[in-house]
């Protein structure tokens, strides 16, 4: 994958906003890998938790952005966790749902939402998934 | 004894099971769990970024009715637990966020609240010894996995209810029950939990590997305190028996095995309502 960096991409808009959001610093991570060595969902993602630092420490918006990363997460605080630098990448990937959310993007559309889901489900599935995935 | 109990939106509906044979462990046990007068859903989900205040209102609407029974609540969902303790912690050592919560929902809450889950009330306040000295139905061989998850343990510096990394609070009450405890390597690792809405796929894949981990050390039953957890164990077995895996694992609230051991009437355990049903392996083993 080639990056291409520059000076805006480096201090951009977006990544400050990650930081104001989440309240950690990107900076603070060096890229051990004990997060996406121990997140149970990076096997399905475009690209794993310590990617996603990476490349938002880059200031690549848009690859982060497309990524299907910040929708998989399921917030088990594993990364956290283990973590050497206190780094929460699951507060990242968070604040990267959140910003999509907060503009009344909505990741899953309730009424295509399985009727066996809703009615066999239990309510905290229900209620979490609506705070997770719609806006 | 009695302590004040916040049941939650998910055991006053689909996991009823947990709910009733709580309370009627904790009679037999010698005191009540007393719900509390009024109580509103937490939210289901600890708000991760902390510009996010409004999340905390409805878990402080919770502490807030529970602070007027009393200085303890107790719950017994994972999730529930998770976000009411630290929902108090972030009330109570953070003074900004303490006066928007308390102006928004027009209370006066400072966080002296103390939130314990089920399994502390039977480890700190009654005694794991008292528990395995009122058993009447020992558990004894059957093969359990204790399966703790994600919101019981983490983040440690906030939950603290045991080592974020092998715990051993589950097993120790199920050893006092009788059972022989498994340990295997995913009892900490997620079930794939809300992404039960929109990627079966993947719940599955989670669900299956601590299904299979269990499995593989030789469990015979795995036991939660989580209505998510508990729902995407049984329900992943369904998709993984369409391949090659129909692994016919009862996935059990620890509840129910107390209230088995207890010698609780079975009507109100709820075992009839988990896919899979423990009571046959029970009955060959003379339990």
């Amino acid at each position: 994958m080639q990056i291409k960096l520059t000076k805006e991409n480096l201090h951009s808009e977006f990544v400050k906003l990650i930081e104001r959001i989440s309240g950690e610093e990107l900076a603070n991570c060096y890229q051990c890998g004990n997060c996406t060595g121990g997140c149970p969902v990076s096997y399905a993602m475009d690209f794993g938790p310590r990617e996603i630092i990476r490349l938002l420490q880059l200031g690549q918006e848009d690859t982060v952005k497309n990524s299907n990363s910040m929708w998989l997460c399921v917030g088990c605080l594993q990364c956290y966790c283990r973590c050497p630098k206190g780094v929460s990448a699951a507060k990242i990937l968070e604040a990267l749902r959140q910003i999509t959310l907060r503009k009344g993007e909505d990741h899953e559309q309730i009424k295509e939402i399985p009727f066996p889901f809703m009615k066999n489900a239990p309510q905290q599935a229900i209620v979490c998934g609506f705070r997770k995935f719609v806006s | 004894m009695k302590i004040a109990y916040y049941p939650g939106c998910t055991l006053n509906t689909v996991a009823k099971g947990f709910d009733t044979s709580a309370r009627e462990s904790a009679v037999l046990l010698g005191f009540e769990l007393k719900e509390l007068n009024q109580w509103n859903c937490c939210g289901a989900a600890f708000p991760l970024t902390p510009d996010n205040v409004i999340g905390l209102t409805a878990p402080t609407k919770v502490l807030v009715n529970a602070r007027k029974e009393g200085d303890t609540v107790t719950t017994l969902c994972s999730v529930c637990y998770n976000v009411l303790k630290r929902t108090n912690k972030v009330v109570r050592d953070d003074k900004e966020k303490r006066g928007v919560v308390n102006s928004f929902i027009e209370e006066e809450y400072d966080g002296g609240l103390n939130v314990i889950h089920f399994l502390e009330v039977l480890r700190d306040k009654v005694g794991f010894e008292k528990v395995k000295g009122a058993v009447k139905r020992s558990l004894k061989g059957v093969k359990a996995g204790a399966y703790y998850g994600c919101m019981l343990l983490r983040p440690f510096e906030d939950i603290g209810i045991d080592k974020a990394e092998g715990p051993t609070i589950f097993e120790d009450l199920l050893k006092a029950l009788g059972c022989e405890t498994v340990e295997f390597p995913n009892k900490i690792e997620c079930c794939g939990a809300h992404l039960a809405m929109g990627n079966e796929a993947v719940v599955t894949k989670l669900s299956g590997n601590v299904l299979n981990s269990a499995k593989n050390r030789g469990a015979e039953i795995i036991v939660t305190s989580c209505p998510l957890c508990q729902y995407n164990l049984e329900n992943s077995q369904k998709k993984l028996a369409e391949g090659s895996g129909n692994l016919q694992m009862p996935i059990l609230y620890f509840t129910q095995l107390l209230g088995l051991a207890l010698g609780q009437d079975e009507g109100s355990l709820g075992l009839e309502k988990n896919l899979f049903d423990v009571r046959p392996m029970l009955k060959v083993r003379g339990i």
